[in-house]
């Protein structure tokens, strides 16, 4: 099962702009391998990513295979209410990984 | 211990270094080969997402490091030096480069709910190359940036 991480920085304002980190497992597996026998290895990456902030999409991003393994994906964001950043990778296989992190916003 | 003696301890951990650098180098410069890189891919691409507009460098800032140890995974950030307000945008940062097997790296779209444009990711670069960064703003005007990494150690490919 693929692990996401998030991470905010502590006690944040109402107007803080604050930096967004999001890293998540997956080989991005980029289609240029081969393995032991020569065979290439297919392409298997997350081409989507996307953050919605209380419900309305705040950053999308469109991947590609030369975005390393375990994604490390960092964003802005202006912090207004409280509420949760649902965060969303869609893989090639059309398969999502999903993560939700509760935003405290003073 | 005498001087004579840490000489050749040192000179015998070079030689064994040098020896590994060597071989791992070798082993994967053959397995990216593979994939026959298409010139001028990346100019195209670029084109086709801005609708074939100009795009004037500056305002924009690429940073990768100059030299990249590792291919697999090197960091890089972008950033835009421009309001993030309903009135002035950056609406989309698109990432290439000009010597992977595949021109595109990412596209990233943003808004002024972002309130800065800057972000920073992790690519791969099979060997010595140009990153290109361009920037989409809300008046449509388009900025760019680039910059060369070397790389020792080709990563597997974009």
């Amino acid at each position: 099962m693929a692990i996401a991480r998030v991470r905010l920085p502590p006690n944040i304002k109402k107007g803080d702009v604050v930096e967004v980190k999001t890293l998540v497992t997956h080989p991005m597996e980029s289609g240029q391998r081969k393995d032991a026998n020569g065979q290439i290895i297919p392409r298997k990456i997350l081409n989507k990513f996307v953050c919605a902030y209380n419900g309305r999409e705040v950053f999308r991003a469109e991947l590609w295979p030369a975005i390393s393994a375990n994604p490390f994906i960092t964003f802005f964001l202006v912090a207004g209410d409280s509420g949760s950043l649902k965060f969303t990778w869609t893989d090639d296989d059309g398969s999502t990984i999903e993560h939700s992190e509760e935003i405290h916003v003073a | 211990m005498d001087r004579s003696f840490a000489r050749d301890q040192i000179s015998r951990r070079l030689v064994l270094i040098g020896a590994a650098g060597v071989a791992t180098g070798f082993v994967t410069i053959r397995k990216v080969a593979a994939q026959a890189v298409h010139p001028g891919a990346h100019v195209e691409w670029l084109n086709k997402l801005v609708g074939g507009k100009k795009a004037t460098p500056g305002k924009v800032k690429l940073h990768i490091p100059e030299i990249a140890e590792n291919g697999n995974t090197v960091p890089m950030t972008v950033s835009v030096d421009n309001p993030m307000t309903a009135a002035a945008y950056v609406k989309a940062i698109h990432v290439v480069t000009d010597n992977n097997p595949q021109p595109q790296v990412a596209s990233f779209y943003l808004s002024p709910a972002n309130g800065k444009a800057e972000i920073q990711t992790r690519i791969r670069l099979a060997e010595t190359m140009h990153v290109i960064a361009y920037a989409e703003l809300s008046d449509g005007s388009v900025w760019s940036d680039q910059a060369e990494a070397k790389v020792t150690i080709g990563g597997c490919g974009g």
